[in-house]
């Protein structure tokens, strides 16, 4: 369904040309993919490349066949991309309401509304006229931004760390949240993820460091080689951690 | 009256027919309509051009509408209009004017309306300007009101202008009694090359009063706008004004804040924030689908809701 071809990202960075993404050679087809691998090796910038939010320096993006590499954020998400925000942007003015709305592509009524909600663990009565500002605290940004992406309901649904900025509290929830959209939603689900019980989750793990795809196979396969200390992370550092 | 200030009424008091209650219709600087109700009377002023609306003390949940529209190039409206808001009252009042200038002239509207609101008493003020009209001729309007509030009273405005008026100078002059809340919603829109200026200036004279002045606006293409706040804190008060701003093409706004504390017991806060649509929330709306100009309507849309 979705196939990187060759992705490398470069950003100049103080007159530097600073490499992101290395060659980048994925092709994914199954039903829930994990990525995972350490801070700063390019996990975002790579979910960021498949919206279209960033341009790849080199290589190819396929969707479903078809060369997207050219195509803007809009067409790609009309093409059926949808992408999650690790941080939720937040509007003055705009609804909860208005946005699922904007997400399904059509005039659905409060109760439709209200039911995307509630697959979020949110009571739909208390937030379906709020607005999306900064009343909403960050769990509850987060449960409405993945709202929005099962009322879009597309074949590709890119999730960037769902559970950063998110308490112990709430995680717990999120999971669910996770395992119910997992059973639910009727395309494939792409999650940058470090946690574990979302990756224990997911049929794929991929693991991505240094921009680079330095472990890729089945949950069976690569989970136990992350419990046992992520690769590519400062072996000095590990031990001080344990 | 004819299709083109039917067509105005609409537009700026949301009126199809002639509505329920009081009201007194404005077209083209004539008597056009007048309604009055056991509570509440209207009557034309013998000195000048305008009238006073008389709500009896203890009228409640009654609304008065008071609309004005031009259709007239080149004509020069000037009203003056008294509200006296009887002691323990709870009302509506919606006044709103629309212009449309096919003409060459320019067209202009200036209200003045003054309010006294009694003892304890409750008002919602709602104003709509609108213009429109293919003519070189300006759409003009200033509107000045004055606010004289008796303890314990309570008035909220919301004013809004959306579309079509080329200048305007609105001012707004409140007075504030002992534990009397006046709360401001004002909503601008501007574009091409309007001008649109709006300065309040509300004096907290009695202790445990508060206000809430609040804009939000959005200038587009060459327009300019300018908000003056002025809050004097006289007594043990609470004082806010709060200015939210959106410039888009080479649209420009200016928000000047003036807070004067002249009692300890005084708080007073002013906020200010001017900027473009940020980057993120049209990206975000793009990755639901919407073209960037799409986006751009649709963020614009709520923050003037």
């Amino acid at each position: 369904m979705l196939e990187l071809q060759h992705i490398s990202y470069n950003v100049e960075q103080d007159g530097e040309n600073k490499g992101i993404l290395h060659d980048v050679d994925l092709t994914i087809n199954e039903r829930f993919v994990a990525i995972t691998g350490p801070n700063g090796g390019g996990k975002s910038t790579l979910a960021k490349v498949i919206a279209g939010i960033l341009t790849p320096t080199r290589g190819r993006i396929l969707f479903n066949g078809e060369d997207i590499t050219g195509l803007t954020i809009t067409e790609r998400a009309r093409k059926g991309i949808s992408f999650a925000f690790q941080q939720p942007v937040r509007f003055k003015g705009l609804t909860v309401k208005d946005l699922i709305t904007l997400a399904s592509g059509k005039n659905i009524g409060v109760p439709e509304a209200c039911n995307y909600l509630s697959e979020v663990g949110l009571c739909a009565k208390d937030y379906i006229d709020r607005e999306v500002d900064a009343s909403l605290s960050g769990g509850e940004l987060k449960r409405i931004e993945i709202a929005t992406i099962m009322a879009r309901g597309t074949a590709l649904s890119v999730f960037d760390e769902p559970e950063a900025g998110i308490d112990l509290w709430s995680f717990s929830n999120l999971i669910q949240v996770f395992e119910q959209l997992h059973k639910k939603i009727n395309g494939s689900i792409l999650i940058i993820s470090h946690q574990e019980r979302i990756l224990n989750i997911a049929d794929r793990i991929i693991v991505l460091s240094g921009g680079k795809v330095i472990n890729d196979g089945s949950r069976e396969d690569v989970l136990p080689t992350l419990l046992g200390g992520a690769p590519g992370v400062c072996s000095a550092l590990t031990e001080k951690v344990r | 009256m004819d299709a083109i200030q039917k067509s105005l009424l609409e537009q700026v008091a949301g009126l199809h027919e002639v509505p329920e209650g009081a009201y007194n219709i404005r077209a083209n600087g004539q008597k056009a309509g007048r309604n009055t109700t056991a509570n509440i009377d209207i009557v034309t002023k013998t000195d000048k051009d305008g009238i006073d609306i008389i709500i009896k003390p203890g009228t409640k949940n009654e609304s008065v509408h008071i609309p004005v529209v031009l259709s007239m190039s080149g004509l020069h409206d000037m009203v003056y209009n008294d509200f006296f808001i009887g002691e323990g009252s709870d009302v509506t009042i919606i006044a709103g004017c629309g212009i449309h200038n096919c003409g060459v002239q320019n067209s202009e509207h200036s209200g003045i309306h003054t309010f006294y609101v009694g003892k304890n008493a409750r008002v919602r003020y709602v104003e709509k300007h609108y213009g429109e009209g293919d003519g070189s001729g300006e759409n003009i309007m200033n509107p000045t009101t004055v606010v004289e509030m008796e303890e314990g009273s309570y008035m909220e405005m919301e004013t809004t202008q959306i579309k079509g008026v080329d200048s305007t100078v609105r001012t707004t002059k409140a007075k504030l009694g002992p534990n009397a809340t006046l709360i401001i919603k004002e909503k601008v829109m501007t574009h091409g090359k309007q001008l649109a200026k709006s300065d309040f200036t509300v004096d907290l004279d009695g202790e445990g009063c508060h206000t809430n002045v609040i804009s939000r606006s959005v200038a587009r293409e060459q327009s300019k706008q300018i908000f003056l706040a002025r809050i004097n804190g006289n007594a043990a008060c609470y004082g806010h004004s709060e200015c939210d701003a959106i410039i888009m093409d080479e649209g420009v706004v200016s928000a000047i804040p003036e807070v004067t504390a002249n009692c300890l017991d005084a708080q007073l806060v002013h906020e200010a924030a001017i900027g473009k649509i940020a980057g993120e929330q049209l990206t975000k709306l793009m990755t639901l689908g919407l073209t960037e100009k799409e986006a751009e309507e649709q963020i614009v849309n709520g923050f003037l809701k």
